[in-house]
Parts: C-alpha cells; structure tokens; sequence
C-alpha cells in the first residue's frame, strides 16, 4: 500500500508517475539526503533514526564495502582500507597529491591515469568509486522512504569547485545510477533554504563552519541569479579544533602534557568534545582525565577558543575585501555546519556583521533541505511561478594565446547555460594545426591559472597567416559542465573536447586565485603587455628572415646585409633579456625603421614583377 | 455522504499548511487513471469552486469536487508509517478492488 503526501494544487499526479526528487550534500564529513514531502523539505534519517551519513568507506579483503557510522568505526584499526574525506580528492590530480598526501593515510598506486587511484585490500578505488557508494546509500535511503524511485537529484559543490571538481561529483553520481537535474553551490543551496531566492535582490554572507573546514562565500542575489562575489576560508579549521584547544588543556591541567600514550590523547578528545556540545547549553561542566577532576567554566572554553573564531572573521575581512563590500551591505548572514552551534561563534559573528545571524534551521541540515527545495522544483512538482534559480560559472574560461596569455571567452559570474564563440587565425604562413588549450582562472598569463585541457584542431589547409578561419566555440550546459569546440569555417575541419579531470592546482590555491587575479592586477597587466611585445618582436624577427631567405642576395648589398643582421641580432636579444614593454616596443620600432628601405625595394620590385609584359596604359 | 478523517491525519494536514503559510484546506479527489481504473488526488487547496463539498475534520476543511465524491462517500483518510515510509492513506469502502500498491483502485 503506497502512502500518498499533499501535491501543490493542480501538481497531481497520476499513480505510479510521482516525480521523487531529493537534494544531496556530499560533504567532507558527513553526507545527507533530504527530498519535499507534502510542501515541507525535510532531511531523511536512516533506521536508526540517524540524518547524518558519515562520508567514510571501508572496504574489506572479501569485497565488501562499509559506509557510514561503521566504516568510521574501522578508521582507526584499518587506516589504510578506510577512505575518508574523499572530497578533497574529487578532480585532483596526480601532481596534487604531493600536497595532499603528506594527510592522507593511503598508498596511491603507480598508474597511467591522472586519476589518482588508493590501494585498498579490495583493489584500486578512486575518489569517484567512493563518493559513489556514499550516493549509493542516500539513494537507497530516499528510495525506500518515499516508496519509489527517485526521478534525479541535486547535488551541492563548494562554491570555489572547478569543472574537474564538478565533472568528478557527477561522475560518482552516474556510477551510483542517479540522474543529476543540477549541481548548485552549497552556500547558494544554504540561502534557498532560507527563501533568500524570494527576495528581489542583497548581499549575503553565507558562514561554513564544519569538522574540519571553514568557507565564507559572499553572494548577490539579483534577479534571481545568484553571483558568487568572493569565497575564502580555510581548508584546515573546523570544530575539530575546538577540541584540540579543550583537550590540550585538559591534559595541561591533568599535568599530562608531556604524554604520548594515544589512549591517554584519545580520551582527552572524548572528554573535550562532551564538554564542548555541555558548553553549548550550561555554564559549566565537570571533566575528569585520568587520575585529575575538574571543572571547565564558560570563560576559559571562550578563551581557548576564541583565537580559532577570530580566525574565521579574519577570513570574512578579506572576503569582503575582495568583493569589494562593506561589511554594513550585507543583508543576510546565513550559518552553515555544525559548529556554528556553539554560542561563541554565533555572538562574534553576530558582533563583526553587526546583525543577528539566520540559525532557525539545523546548520548541518540547511544545505541538503535546499537542495531538496532546488530538486523539487527541478522536477516539476511546483507551479510553473516558482522561480527557477539561475546559476552562475564561478571562475572565467579562457584559450590560451601566443605569448602565454589568456583570452577569456566566458567571464566569471556569466549564468548558465551558456554558449559563446570566439574566431581566431593563424599565427604562421601554412600552419595547418592549432593547438588549443582550454583554461580557467582570473589571471593574465597560462602559468596562473588553471590548466582543464588540451586539443589540436589539425587539418587546416595551409594559407597565409591570419588568412585561415577559426571559430572556437565554448558551451556550458545547466550543470556547469564545458564543451569546447574548434572548427575551421572555410573547410568545416572540426577538433572538440570534453572536460575531464586532468591536473590542477590545490585547494587553498584555487580558493586565493579570485584573490590573486585582484592583488595582482597591476603586474598582470604590465606582464601581458610585455608578452604582447613579445610576439610582435617575434613576429617582425620571422619577417625579416623570411624575407631575406626569399631576395636578400638580389635586393641587398654586402654592407647592408651586415646591417640589418646587426639590427636584427639587436632585437633578438632585447626579445630575451628585455623586462619593460616600452623598451622592447622602441626596439621594435628600430629594427622596422632599419629595414624600411629594405621593405620599399622589395614592394617596388613587387610592382616591377607585375607589370613586367605590360604596357603602362594597360594599368 | 460524507468524508472524515483521522486526528493524526488532521495534525499533519495543519501542520503542512502551516509551513507552507497559505491554503485554506485539503482537496481530495480521484483521477481517471492508472493500472487499476482511478487515482486518488491529495492536494493543498488555495480556492473553493462552487461545485465543491466542504467537509470539516479536526478543524481541517476536506474540499472535494461532487463528481469526486460518489468514489470517495465513506472514505477516512488516515495517515500512516511503514517502515521508512509515511504518508496519507485512504480507506475507501467503495474500493472494491486495488492494484496492490493502492494507489489506483476500481469500484
């Protein structure tokens, strides 16, 4: 007997075509699921009436795989078996593990793939395969709550996730056989959950304060477009840090903290973390390590702990900074993750914005519940009034250029979906290939952004520079994800590509590039102009050689051929050791006033050629 | 004729309504559809056309349409949890056979 919930008026539907949507978090900590039942988006707990599904996964020598509370269980007894924490993992690379492993308890194998793969006693398992099997449970969740299958989901990203980021969370959707309607930001999902998306327009700061990670992301609502202004944060603070400062402490009162007994470190983080959630609701409380009894007050655990809060509102400082906000434009503040509970952090937060936090909804909950509402929605079980929220791409992509430099073709905060298309030539006589790489970030040059991709469109026909037709075309599908297409218009030649995980950068980098591509404005541009300069030099050098390859012997006297290799020669090596843009340009400019009398010969003779069997009068 | 429903459905039903911060009541009704003849229809109701019945129950207001009600008359709505699953459940005695997921129905 199925079990029937309230549709909006006209929504119905008929048996058997329910359209059941859930919104998932798949978070570093912990993951949940929450769907719209009878108007109301509530997360889903499981049988034991848990909402939380902590993201570990354990897999075993039989081949069995464990997720959740249990595989927790196993992290300390099999650290190697145990995943933990994949998400900093999704869309990395190789190359970035030499920065993240130093954290991680695994063994990465030695493969060809840029994948990075864990060895485990069940084979070689990706971040991907992982994440999977956590989707895999939440599915299994909402499929046995609501009495069906689940027609898709959404998704939440951090705000500062890359497309290699994105692309990795909807492949471990695909591989958990869900169909994903949308990724959305985490903090956009935070202030849907609030109704924020209602409101006409405003700045809000959303405030995530998890386990193990802080980020602060600032948005603006306007016209239901969610722009991401700025993010920030630290990708090593949390509320695990609260207890290390109570349990530093406690052992420092215990006089233990010479100590390197781990059951001895252990249970001073059991004790801390009791006292920390106590501390949330009375003024003090009893602990007791080892032989030591003792009391821990509200105004010590603030002192230990406010050093950490502090922390976090400098991250908002620079935040806002780089959004170029003051702190008085912010109508919202929206509090994310569990440790936003503690009373602290709520009355700093409070006291810097100067304005009361939202924090009616459960902050471990808030993100997946306005997925749920974003899915709900997606799936059409709402009046077509509801507005459908738009989202935006959240770093600029771009082609590289000769010289190093980045062209961009779609600017940050563009909303999605979207298409554009660029045309580009040819930089050499008969180049019948174009290399073509695909970049995003807000910097100048290729060496500061991010690198997504390469292709070489081969097969244009050889012409002379500039003369060839080169349409590059970038789509972005409602999902952020990148399509980049090249085609030569005057023969359809056609090279395309679809972005994949490859390399990058780490994530405290990819969370400063906004910041970077500010506080480095003014050399970017002094750098692009050098690059410029560069290419023109080496532009003029290939025309001179050329040239003098092709009747340097006829049009050239002995002496003058000296000087103009000397001037040539002069420009080479300014090209190499020359920093400042004018001065290249000005030797630029000595070398083309050199070869001007070079340059008429050549056009006369030109002239002389075409008329040679001619009559003037024929002209 | 008459529809009622049960006080734990009643609560549930004030309580969506209430979050959902408007409606004036619930509309039942049933659909032509579905692997066993007719569907049932469980929505909020914003409006109350004038070929309507209004029913009260635990000071919820039942609205259903009068073509509705001749396979609804007799019917208490109940709300129910199975499992992980919760939800509203009709118990129709015009029902005389379901396709076993009861969500359509012939009489």
């Amino acid at each position: 007997m199925a079990l029937l919930q309230i549709s909006e008026p006209g929504m119905s539907t008929a048996p058997h075509q329910h359209r059941f949507a859930a919104g998932i978090d798949l978070g570093t900590t912990n993951s949940l699921i929450a769907t719209v039942r009878s108007g109301v988006a509530e997360t889903l707990p499981d049988e034991h009436g848990e909402h939380l599904l902590p993201s570990v996964v354990h897999y075993n020598a039989e081949g069995g795989v464990v997720v959740g509370q249990k595989a927790r269980m196993k992290a300390s007894q099999d650290p190697q078996n145990t995943l933990a924490s994949v998400k900093r993992l999704m869309g990395r690379g190789k190359e970035d593990l030499t920065l993240l492993a130093g954290h991680l308890p695994y063994t990465f194998a030695e493969t060809d793939s840029s994948v990075p793969r864990i060895k485990t006693v069940a084979g070689e398992v990706t971040a991907i395969e992982a994440s999977a099997k956590i989707l895999s449970v939440l599915k299994r969740r909402a499929e046995e709550t609501l009495g069906g299958e689940l027609s898709g989901v959404v998704i939440t990203v951090p705000a500062y996730f890359d497309e290699a980021q994105r692309e990795a969370t909807r492949d471990a959707a695909k591989l958990a056989d869900l169909n994903v309607y949308r990724l959305i930001n985490e903090p956009t999902a935070a202030a849907i959950a609030y109704g924020l998306d209602k409101k006409a327009e405003g700045i809000i700061a959303v405030y995530d304060l998890g386990g193990g990670t802080f980020d602060i992301s600032i948005l603006r609502l306007s016209k239901g477009v969610f722009e991401v202004l700025a993010t920030g944060g630290n990708s090593a603070l949390g509320g695990d840090d609260f207890d290390h400062a109570i349990a530093q402490w406690l052992l420092e009162q215990a006089e233990l903290e010479q100590t390197h007994d781990p059951s001895i470190l252990r249970q001073a983080l059991m004790v801390a973390r009791d006292a920390k959630e106590a501390l949330s609701q009375q003024a003090a409380v009893d602990v007791q390590l080892g032989e030591w009894q003792g009391r821990l007050d509200n105004t010590v655990y603030r002192q230990l702990i406010e050093p950490l809060v502090k922390k976090t509102l400098m991250a908002c400082r620079r935040a806002l900074r780089d959004a170029e906000l003051d702190k008085d434009q912010v109508v919202d503040i929206v509090m994310v993750g569990g440790s936003t509970r503690v009373p602290l952090v709520r009355e700093q937060v409070a006291a810097f914005f100067e304005k009361e936090p939202l924090v009616d909804i459960d902050p471990d909950r808030v993100v997946a519940i306005g997925a749920a509402q974003q899915a709900d929605v997606l799936a059409g079980n709402k009046p077509d009034e509801e507005m459908l929220l738009l989202d935006v791409i959240p770093l600029s992509l771009g082609l590289e250029m000769m010289g190093g430099l980045v062209e961009k073709v779609i600017a940050r905060n563009t909303t999605i979906p979207i298409t554009r298309a660029q045309e580009f030539t040819t930089f050499k006589d008969g180049q019948t290939a174009l290399s073509i790489h695909v970049l995003q970030g807000e910097r100048e040059t290729v060496e500061h952004n991010r690198s997504l991709g390469k292709f070489v469109l081969r097969g244009i026909p050889p012409m002379v520079a500039g003369a060839a037709r080169i349409k590059v075309t970038f789509q972005v599908d409602a999902d952020g994800l990148l399509s980049v297409y090249a085609e030569e218009t005057t023969t359809g030649t056609r090279a395309s590509i679809e972005i994949k995980p490859s390399y990058g950068l780490t994530d405290s980098e990819i969370e400063t590039m906004l910041k970077d591509s500010i506080a480095h404005a003014g050399d970017d541009m002094a750098l692009r102009s050098l690059r410029e300069q560069q290419v023109e030099a080496d532009r003029s050098l290939q025309a001179l050689d050329a040239a003098m390859q092709s009747d340097g012997e006829q049009l050239l006297n002995e002496s003058e051929r000296k000087q103009l290799l000397a001037a040539r020669d002069k420009l080479a090596r300014e090209r190499e050791n020359q920093n400042d843009s004018e001065a290249l340009k000005a030797a630029i400019k000595v070398l083309e006033k050199a070869a001007e009398f070079y340059v008429e010969r050549r056009m006369n003779r030109s002239v002389r050629d075409a008329m040679a069997g001619h009559r003037v009068d024929e002209f | 004729m008459a529809i009622t429903m049960t006080e734990t459905a009643a609560e549930r039903v004030k309580k969506f309504l209430d979050q959902r911060g408007k409606g004036v009541g619930l509309r039942l009704g049933v659909k032509t559809m579905g692997c066993s003849g007719m569907g049932y229809v469980i929505e909020f109701a914003d409006d109350i056309e004038e070929t309507d019945e209004v029913f009260e129950a635990h000071d919820v207001k039942v609205i259903i349409d009068k073509k509705s009600l001749v396979y609804l008359d007799g019917t208490e709505v109940d709300y129910t949890r199975e499992g992980l699953n919760e939800g509203f459940k009709f118990n129709n005695p015009n029902e005389k056979d379901s396709c076993g997921c009861g969500e359509s129905f012939t009489v």
